[in-house]
């Protein structure tokens, strides 16, 4: 029930968060779109979840609980990078140029 | 076998003793010279002693065809290729043995008195029993590759010898010198080696003697460059045309040395190849001859400039070359009994030359040093009028010139007389035989000239030493008059090994050879000559000996000689024959400074700098870095990129997967 418009909206969220992380400068904003992919995901596992059983559900649980835990390492660090550089512009933090 | 026999690994295995304990004593009691002589002489004593209870039981109970042949280890088992740490006693060898242990022991014991004062004592020793080692390796060897031992072996010693006092420059380049000569002769030796067991799938002395005639035809190509590449290798070892320019340089080395090693063995280590591979050389008549040939064209050539050299040492080097001619004269025509008889009065009246020289220039040496002149106590023109400082000496070398000379009687006249005797015979087949008599005729008048001149300007005349000098001037001590004693014994009476047929109790050495070149026999003319003929030369033999020592008592006049110092410069041919006819400095123009350029211009700074270090060394690290700047471009740390690249990738995947 309702698999094939909850897939697409998967797929369309997904989409918009690989976008957003390729094509926006702002790290906060790259942030916002990997919290949106790993949503896009959870909402394709829940959307299974209902043919396949319950261990979708399951799963999504982890993620939210990594996507937590990343959320706090992530925003830890971009302090971090904001106090260095006072910017959080991706395209100025190429410290590791080869 | 004899029991005793089986005690002929002693005789080589006392002198290495020696060595490694003069060796540890050179670094660990270099001033302990007592007990240096002591090992070094005893050693030396001990080998001497058990060669001569080896060689007893030999001529008591002599091998019959098969030598007797002691295995001491497996040396190198691989395949169809054994070969085995063996000694072969048989006829030959034994006199090689003897030869080389009695000289060397004399040798040994005239240096306690010659080195004493060198600070380098222990290390001399242990060197000069290491070339005693060597030595014995190189005549018991029983197959190919433990002989190459030795004779590479000998090599180096011979280099550490002459270059004993390496702290003059002169003297290392004459080692330099006479190890790369003796390289190119090792080179043949090796090239031969391989062609051998080719052809006959062994090295031993037995099986390729006895596999020859089966395997190889007469005059054969195989074997005429098996035989030429051996004797290449005797060439460079044994001084003879075109590789003989090392040996009058290597008279840098220590008196005793020269005597040793550049007279009495080691040089003569070809003359012993060839008549050991008898059964080769007689199966390459080509060979044979050019052996033949460049023998008594070696004997001439160095005859003619030891006419005209005044370092006495030099002379008796040229002496050296030339007699070492003869010999390979003697073993190339088919004679190998007669080039063995004539190695073995050699070793004696050469050494005790040489002695006889270390004596005097000790003389001198000591009598410069005293009064602190510095005039060459080697040049002749600073001698003159010794006889009746150093009576011993003067004696014995007296008796030396006189056989090496040839006068009848003395042991030089009957081992020419034998070499020249065979080749005459050989006249019959071709008159190239007749060439090479006359040859060897002449060089026997020149070596009976320049010995006697040697002997005039050294020992007889006024004195040119000097008049302060001439005070110092003594005798040398017992421990080194005592071995030239003996071996003045040996220079006379050594003849009577192998006498002319025509004198009863004839050819004692040629039959007890017999055995070692019966298989060579097959393959040689029948070498006869009729009494009269050989009395006839034996005459002949006589007046050119005689001719050759009047001529240089009439025509030489020591009383006009200058000292060194103000001897005016020579002209014309003396200067030519001086200057060795100009042969070091031909070799220099076309071998040397060629190669220099060569590895200067080409070798160094075309391939060394520009291929090894230009393209190889620099060029992979250039290569590397480029590969790695277009990997570097990837790294540029923009997030983005590395994102872009993980979602390509992560596509490709996919697409991968889901096809």
């Amino acid at each position: 029930m309702l698999l094939g418009p909850a897939l697409t909206v998967s797929v369309i969220l997904f989409s918009l968060g690989v976008a957003g992380v390729l094509f926006r400068r702002n790290a906060i904003v790259i942030f916002m779109c990997i919290e949106l992919m790993l949503n896009a995901v959870n909402l394709t596992f829940i959307a299974l979840a209902q043919q396949l059983g319950p261990e979708g559900q399951v799963i999504v649980f982890f993620v939210m609980a990594v996507a937590a835990a990343e959320a706090a390492v992530g925003l830890a660090i971009m302090i971090g990078i904001y106090r260095h550089k006072n910017s959080l512009n991706v395209k100025e933090i190429n410290l590791l140029r080869g | 076998m004899p029991a005793s026999v089986g005690w002929v690994w002693l005789v080589v295995a006392f002198p290495f003793l020696g060595f490694l304990v003069n060796g540890a004593l050179s670094f660990v009691r270099p001033d302990a010279k007592r007990a240096v002589s002591t090992v070094g002489v005893g050693v030396l004593v001990l080998s001497f002693v058990t060669a001569v209870v080896v060689a007893s039981a030999v001529f008591a109970e002599p091998p019959h065809g098969h030598a007797y042949v002691l295995l001491l280890w497996s040396w190198i088992p691989a395949g169809t290729l054994q070969v085995d740490l063996a000694l072969q006693v048989d006829q030959l060898s034994i006199i090689m043995m003897l030869v080389v242990t009695g000289i060397s022991m004399l040798i040994h014991v005239f240096s306690i008195g010659y080195m004493r004062e060198d600070p380098g004592y222990p290390r001399y020793f242990a060197y000069l029993n290491l070339f005693v080692f060597f030595m014995l390796i190189l005549v018991l060897g029983a197959n190919f590759p433990v002989m190459f031992i030795g004779w590479e072996g000998v090599g180096l010693c011979s280099y550490l010898l002459i270059g004993f006092w390496y702290e003059n420059r002169p003297f290392a380049d004459a080692g330099k010198k006479a190890f790369i000569m003796n390289r190119i002769g090792d080179f043949g030796f090796l090239i031969a080696m391989f062609m051998i067991f080719r052809a006959t799938g062994t090295l031993s002395f037995a099986s390729v003697f006895a596999e020859a005639p089966q395997v190889f035809e007469v005059g054969g190509t195989t074997i005429t460059l098996i035989t030429l590449a051996l004797f290449l290798g005797c060439t460079g070892k044994s001084a003879q045309i075109p590789l003989y320019t090392w040996l009058p340089d290597a008279m840098a080395g220590p008196t005793p040395v020269s005597a040793l090693i550049h007279a009495a063995t080691m040089v003569t280590a070809g003359v012993y190849l060839v008549a050991r591979s008898n059964v080769l050389f007689a199966m390459a008549p080509v060979s044979s001859f050019a052996v033949a040939a460049v023998g008594a064209a070696t004997a001439l050539f160095a005859a003619t400039i030891a006419t005209k050299q005044w370092d006495i040492k030099k002379v008796l080097a040229y002496s050296t070359i030339s007699q070492l001619g003869y010999m390979f004269m003697g073993v190339g025509v088919g004679a190998y009994a007669a080039g063995i008889f004539h190695l073995t009065t050699h070793a004696f009246f050469k050494a005790l030359l040489f002695l006889g020289s270390g004596s005097v220039i000790h003389a001198l040496h000591h009598a410069y040093h005293a009064t602190h002149g510095h005039a060459d106590a080697q040049d002749m023109r600073n001698m003159g009028g010794l006889r009746r400082f150093m009576p011993w000496t003067a004696g014995v070398m007296w008796i030396a010139t006189l056989a090496i000379a040839g006068v009848p009687g003395f042991s030089g006249f009957f081992s020419k007389d034998e070499i020249l005797a065979m080749t005459f015979a050989r006249g019959h087949e071709a008159g190239a035989f007749y060439v090479l008599w006359i040859v060897g005729g002449v060089a026997a008048l020149l070596t009976a000239f320049y010995m006697t001149r040697m002997m005039l300007y050294t020992f007889h005349g006024p004195n040119r030493t000097g008049t302060e000098e001439q005070g110092h001037l003594h005798e040398a001590p017992w421990v080194m008059t005592g071995p030239l004693v003996v071996l003045a014994l040996g220079s006379v009476f050594a003849g009577a090994l192998n006498l002319p047929e025509v004198l009863p109790g004839a050819g004692w050495l040629h039959h007890w050879l017999e055995p070692v070149t019966e298989g060579s026999a097959a393959y040689l003319p029948a070498m006869h000559l009729e009494g009269k003929t050989e009395w006839l030369l034996l005459g002949l033999a006589t007046v050119i000996a005689a001719a050759g020592i009047l001529g240089a008592w009439n025509f030489l006049k020591p009383a006009r000689l200058l000292p060194a110092s103000e001897a005016p410069p020579e002209h014309g041919l003396q200067k030519l024959l001086l200057r060795k006819w100009y042969v070091d400095e031909i070799y220099d123009a076309l071998v040397v400074r060629p190669v220099m350029w060569v590895s200067d211009r080409a070798c160094w700074k075309v391939v060394d700098v520009g291929v090894i270090d230009g393209l190889f060394v620099n060029g992979s690290a250039t290569a590397a870095r480029a590969v790695g700047w277009i990997g570097s471009r990837l790294q540029s740390g923009r997030v983005g990129m590395y994102v872009f690249f993980f979602v390509l990738g992560s596509i490709l995947v996919l697409r991968a997967f889901l096809r």
